[in-house]
């Protein structure tokens, strides 16, 4: 019934499965979905995607296949943001048209356009040139022929097509695009694994329950211990300065990986290099900054500290008081770097950039010093490495390429 | 028979047919969301208006799949030997009986909750594919199998922490509970509180909804920390205009909102602004 659909689902990459596909015809058959579109669009989703990141694409996927069935239904429209206008046009527009684009002022003038004649109009228009309106030439309002058209929110446009459910596009978020293949990854982290028993004694210790009982004549003495528990804690400090981001698939990765492995793990993010303040979150860092220091106090020794950084500075930036190109740090990058250094004993810089080129940038030269040259590549072999040394199972000090 | 939401709980329509997918085919449906959007109180709502018994697996860290089937007793058995005890000659006096067995055994059918199903080891879905796809197992013990009665609706919900497997996946209906936008809360505290104030109401979401937009908060306040704020500042009797007056500074009672000292600390950095309505 709805193969094409399937197959258009599975090419967009939303990992569905055949079973998954006979569950949705048994389902319909059923009358789970009682003839209605939006609801066939629920029952869908329920049986063929099983990770909220995936909505985004179904949805799409959707409105390609049966977008056409549903028009007519209404939902309320929903005002388009500026920035996914912008997108879009970018892949829709040629660049004839983006030259026209330009022939207004640009994006910037077009907006602020739009926004002086929605105060300027008073009551609502259709035709003409010059009002936001539906069917005219003006550049702004719905199904007009200006190339520059910015297509305002179709509630009460021509026939009240309105913006769907799947064509709102909500789950636009949590679409993160990452590559799901962390699991190798997730066992070379997986020796950073410290097993300690500690906790309430509620498994049975059979050993010590056969050498008590023996010891007591044969009467039954049972022995518990605790049972055995991960205890490794991670500290990882993430740079998101601007030279990051070409290597921000690989963090993100990383992250997610580390994430699902470390119940204690605690992050925290610097820009370039580490000084007196970082940040919990790296959309707004300038809200909430914690204290450097105060994170030294807060996390004792025996957390491991992985630092995720390109190491590529300005030799200023690093050795210098007042160096930093954001703000005026008292203490130069490489104090901080050392403090850390000394603090945890168990320590590794992992670096995006390929380790061939290291030697290219002083800085990179300088902090992997500063680390006893503990500087390992963001790749699953240089992971392997890492953990090992963090792990303990290689003498550390030694260079490690 | 279909689940149509209840007097208690506001359902939206995709969670309304998630379920009564689940429920028409028996397949288990598995529940993601925010902490603190209704995951766990869906399965008790669906109990209820299905007029069937509900069975609460809440699974641990130390949770194995064979605790929700049966437990076998070894040391009662091996110390009640000892002592003489005549209950020992029968293996089944040992044999505890797991949340999902009892759900079998219903004959009308029975709803199995298993909660936070992703706290557990990386394996433990894994280990109850079988149980979950055919309604049986085996016990060892005594050489019997035991086997649905009539197959229970099992909800199972998870918090994001591990991902799952593809296996255990295929087998579920998934459904994402999204965090309520303001009119889906009005009517959720609607549901709780008949009757609340208008004006209370707009004003306790207004200042519910900035609170969450600040940055760098632990833990947002969800819908089960709003409803709680709501009944205290019902209880108190704080009026509409204690709370519009409110700006810059924290809301009364913001202990039921905010549950750290580090958030509390990060709302007077960055100061609360009133979420108003678009």
């Amino acid at each position: 019934m709805f193969v094409a659909f399937f197959l258009s689902l599975r090419d967009a990459k939303v990992p569905c499965s055949l079973r998954e596909y006979l569950t949705l015809i048994e389902a319909v058959k059923a009358g789970v979905a009682d003839f209605d579109v939006e609801g066939f669009y629920h029952l869908a989703r329920t049986t063929l995607v099983k990770d909220e990141r995936y909505f985004d694409r179904f949805d799409q996927v959707f409105a390609t296949h049966f977008g056409a069935l549903a028009d007519g239904i209404g939902v309320e429209a929903k005002e388009l943001p500026e920035e996914w206008l912008r997108r879009i046009s970018e892949r829709v527009l040629s660049e004839e048209e983006k030259a026209l684009v330009k022939s207004l002022g640009g994006w910037d003038k077009l907006m602020e356009e739009l926004a002086k004649r929605l105060r300027e109009q008073r009551e609502s228009h259709q035709g003409g040139s010059k009002w936001i309106g539906t069917g005219g030439t003006s550049p702004f309002g719905a199904y007009g022929y200006n190339p520059e058209g910015i297509r305002i929110g179709q509630d009460g446009s021509r026939n009240r097509r309105a913006v769907k459910v799947w064509d709102r596009r909500e789950f636009r978020d949590l679409d993160a695009d990452v590559e799901l293949g962390t699991r190798n990854m997730k066992m070379a982290l997986r020796r950073l694994r410290e097993f300690v028993r500690e906790g309430a004694a509620d498994e049975l210790d059979l050993e010590g329950t056969i050498s008590a009982t023996a010891k007591a004549a044969g009467l039954l003495d049972v022995k518990l211990r605790p049972e055995r528990r991960n205890r490794a804690r991670v500290l990882l400090f993430v740079d998101a300065g601007g030279s990051m981001d070409d290597h921000i698939q690989e963090v993100t990765r990383l992250f997610s990986a580390a994430r699902a492995e470390f119940s204690g793990l605690e992050h925290f993010y610097f820009h370039n290099c580490i000084y007196e303040r970082v940040w919990k979150a790296n959309a707004d860092r300038h809200a909430v900054a914690v204290p450097t220091e105060q994170v030294l106090r807060t996390f004792g020794r025996n957390w491991k500290l992985i630092v995720i950084g390109d190491a590529s500075m300005s030799p200023y930036e690093l050795m210098v008081p007042g160096g930093s190109v954001e703000h005026m740090n008292p203490e130069a990058g490489v104090t901080w770097l050392t403090r850390f250094a000394e603090h945890y004993p168990k320590a590794a810089w992992l670096n995006p950039v390929p380790e061939a080129r290291w030697d290219w940038t002083e800085t990179i030269g300088a902090i992997r010093d500063v680390f006893g040259g503990r500087m390992y590549g963001l790749t699953l072999s240089g992971l392997e490495r890492a953990m090992n040394d963090l792990a303990g199972r290689r003498k550390s000090g030694a260079a490690p390429r | 028979m279909r689940f149509t939401g209840s007097d208690s709980y506001v359902a939206t329509p995709d969670l309304l047919a998630a379920v009564n997918a689940a429920l028409t085919l028996e397949r288990p449906l598995l529940v993601k969301g925010e902490p603190g959007t209704g995951k766990t109180v869906l399965a008790e709502e669906v109990a209820r208006a299905l007029g069937r018994p509900l069975f609460a697996w809440h699974v641990k860290s130390t949770t194995k799949a064979q605790h929700g089937l049966y437990e076998y007793d070894a040391v009662a058995r091996l110390r009640d030997s000892q002592l003489g005890d005549a209950k020992v000659h029968d293996v089944r006096n040992y044999i505890r009986r797991g949340r999902m067995w009892e759900a079998f055994l219903v004959e009308t059918g029975a709803v199995l909750l298993i909660d936070e199903v992703d706290k557990a080891d990386i394996e433990f879905p894994n280990d109850l594919l079988l149980e979950l796809d055919r309604m049986e197992f085996h016990v060892h013990e005594t050489g019997e199998t035991i086997r649905a009665k009539k197959r229970p609706l099992v909800l199972i919900t998870s918090n994001n922490e591990k991902e799952l497997p593809d296996a255990f996946l295929r087998r579920c209906f998934f459904h994402y509970i999204r965090f309520p936008d303001r009119d889906v809360m009005a009517k959720i505290v609607g549901v709780h509180f008949p009757g609340i104030e208008e004006s209370l109401l707009r004003e306790a979401l207004g200042l519910f909804f900035g609170l969450r937009d600040v940055p760098g908060l632990k833990k947002k306040p969800s819908t089960s920390e709003l409803l709680d704020w709501i009944k205290l500042l019902v209880h108190e009797c704080v009026s509409p205009e204690t709370l519009a007056k409110v700006e810059g500074s924290l809301p009364p009672l913001s202990g039921a909102l905010l549950k750290s000292e580090q958030d509390l600390a990060a709302l007077k950095h960055s100061g609360l602004r009133r979420s108003r309505r678009v």
